[in-house]
């Protein structure tokens, strides 16, 4: 038998149910005002970095300190990296292109893997967890603890101070860290080359840059640029805005390496399509 | 700007009618954040030479209020003359002139992590317009030191000190450049009664040698009877009360006395 439901039963549980829409409905507007908020605030971040790097007044010897902090070191985590990189391709490439008879082709198509995507690529992402968390970090922990307060009050311009050094750092240091990286990849792979082969250096060097050119290594270069920009804007973003708390400096360093790694791989996105289109 | 003022000094100043410059005026200053109100039309002058202590429990607007003072945050509504200047109508590279005068120690102490004390003292001077020689902040930093005692610390690093030794050396760090005004935010907090005392002691000297305007942040009596000459108590972003230490300690008002341990 079909229960009935009394109609005034049937009417609550519709406003309940129209109440717990309207409630979602205000805390998904509140969570995108948020979104947008943050975005017109990095937009304006950003604009005043750019702005700032142009003043009369750069900071030579913290930016100085800031390439040798992320350059210098970030080299060995790099060097490893690319040369695991290089190593682990070729060692995953090699028996299919047996089955192919295209072994010739080996050094040539890691050259170009690593030139072109896995080099920049990787790089940047481990520099968005290095150096991201670690600008974010320093950042958040000088606002909890007052010290950009300090600098302001000492009269000392600490937009200028800590920011445009360390986004200009981060940006110059990238992409030389590729370059670092590509180069310590291509000579993992020689060594992945002669696990089960035997090929002299100066040969599979000549066989992977042949059929590299130009074409592959400026837009890959290029597009380095733009991920050590995003790196450093993010985490000083993330630093120079965090809140009044302890818990303030895991959020910036946190969220510096989430948003900063999730940009690269967009900015990865749109200098492909750019360069298919070139 | 001269006004005539009657307060009389617990320690320098004997006097109950003198003739005083006035160096901060804050007038009907009001300051929100969200729904809360912080500020809530505050009014009040500091005069040359004199220790002002602003008294009052946490969260009643203290430190808020100096940072008004040095532009660190906007008020809503009122104004602030700082040495004859209107800090809201300032221009900012008037305003970091201005802010070359005031000294501001803050609660932390805001020693740059990643300098040791010698590079933290030389900070200011390398970024100030006029270009110190190298021997000149080498004598700088060498003499800040010694005044607040603590010459063999010039090597360390920040994470090297302690709470005591920090405030010192962040003390150091703001009479280097010869402030003018001294604000300091809870200088004694966190540290025993005897670094306690020792800090207010310096706070004397430093009025003593610098002939500074001082307004002294806190809620530590014992710092209030040795500093001060004229005290402000705030309460709920409003001053409840302005007088001198006598005032104080002899008032009937039950919130008061809650200070002064009486209750």
């Amino acid at each position: 038998m079909k229960k009935i439901i009394p109609i005034h039963k049937a009417v609550e549980f519709a406003a309940k149910q129209s109440m717990r829409l309207a409630n979602k409905t205000l805390e998904k507007k509140e969570i995108m005002g948020g979104i947008f908020t943050d975005l017109a605030n990095f937009t304006l971040f950003v604009t005043r970095t750019f702005r700032e790097t142009f003043s009369r007044e750069f900071e030579v010897k913290e930016f100085l300190r800031q390439c040798f902090h992320m350059g210098n070191k970030s080299l060995p985590l790099i060097a490893l990296t690319g040369f695991i990189l290089g190593l682990v391709l070729t060692i995953q490439s090699r028996p299919m292109l047996i089955d192919f008879g295209a072994i010739t082709m080996l050094p040539g198509m890691v050259a170009i893997s690593i030139i072109r995507e896995m080099g920049p690529v990787i790089t940047a992402l481990i520099c968005a967890g290095k150096i991201g968390s670690g600008i974010g970090a320093e950042l958040g922990s000088m606002r909890v603890t007052e010290q950009i307060d300090a600098m302001e009050v000492s009269a000392t311009n600490p937009f200028r101070y800590l920011i445009v050094t360390r986004v200009i750092a981060a940006t110059l240091m990238i992409p030389l860290l590729v370059l670092f990286a590509d180069a310590m990849g291509i000579f993992g792979s020689w060594i992945g080359a002669n696990l089960k082969g035997d090929v002299s250096f100066t040969l599979y060097y000549h066989q992977a840059f042949s059929k590299v050119d130009f074409g592959d290594l400026m837009p890959a270069l290029i597009k380095t640029f733009f991920f050590g920009a995003v790196i450093g804007l993010v985490g000083c973003y993330k630093g120079y805005h965090a809140g009044r708390g302890t818990e303030s400096v895991g959020i910036a360093a946190n969220a510096s390496v989430v948003i900063a790694s999730l940009l690269v791989i967009i900015v990865d996105l749109v200098a492909v399509q750019i360069t298919d289109m070139l | 700007m001269k006004e005539l003022t009657n307060y009389t000094a617990s320690t320098a100043n004997s006097s109950t009618s003198t003739e005083r410059e006035i160096v901060i005026s804050v007038s009907n200053l009001y300051l929100s954040f969200g729904s809360q109100a912080v500020l809530q039309g505050i009014s009040f002058n500091l005069y040359q030479g004199e220790n002002l202590v602003i008294l009052g429990k946490s969260g009643s607007g203290k430190s808020v209020l100096i940072k008004c003072i040095v532009q660190l945050l906007k008020a809503q509504s009122g104004s602030i003359n700082v040495m004859g200047e209107n800090i809201d109508a300032i221009t900012n590279s008037n305003l970091d002139e201005l802010r070359k005068k005031i000294g501001f120690l803050f609660q932390s102490g805001a020693l740059y992590d990643s300098m040791n004390v010698r590079e933290n003292l030389e900070f200011p001077l390398r970024r100030n317009k006029r270009k110190y020689t190298e021997q000149e902040i080498k004598e700088h930093v060498t003499l800040v030191l010694e005044r607040v005692g603590l010459l063999s610390a010039i090597d360390k690093m920040p994470a090297q000190l302690s709470g005591g030794m920090r405030k010192r050396i962040s003390l150091a760090r703001t009479l280097i450049i010869d402030p003018q005004i001294m604000l300091y935010d809870e200088p004694t907090t966190g540290l025993d009664p005897v670094t306690s005392n020792e800090i207010s002691q310096l706070i004397n000297q430093i009025q003593d040698q610098y002939k500074t305007a001082s307004i002294i942040i806190t809620h530590d009596i014992a710092c209030v009877r040795t500093t001060a000459h004229r005290i402000l108590l705030m309460h709920e972003g409003a001053i409840y009360k302005e007088g001198s230490l006598i005032d104080f300690e002899t008032s009937d008002d039950p919130f008061i006395q809650s200070f002064f341990g009486k209750l």
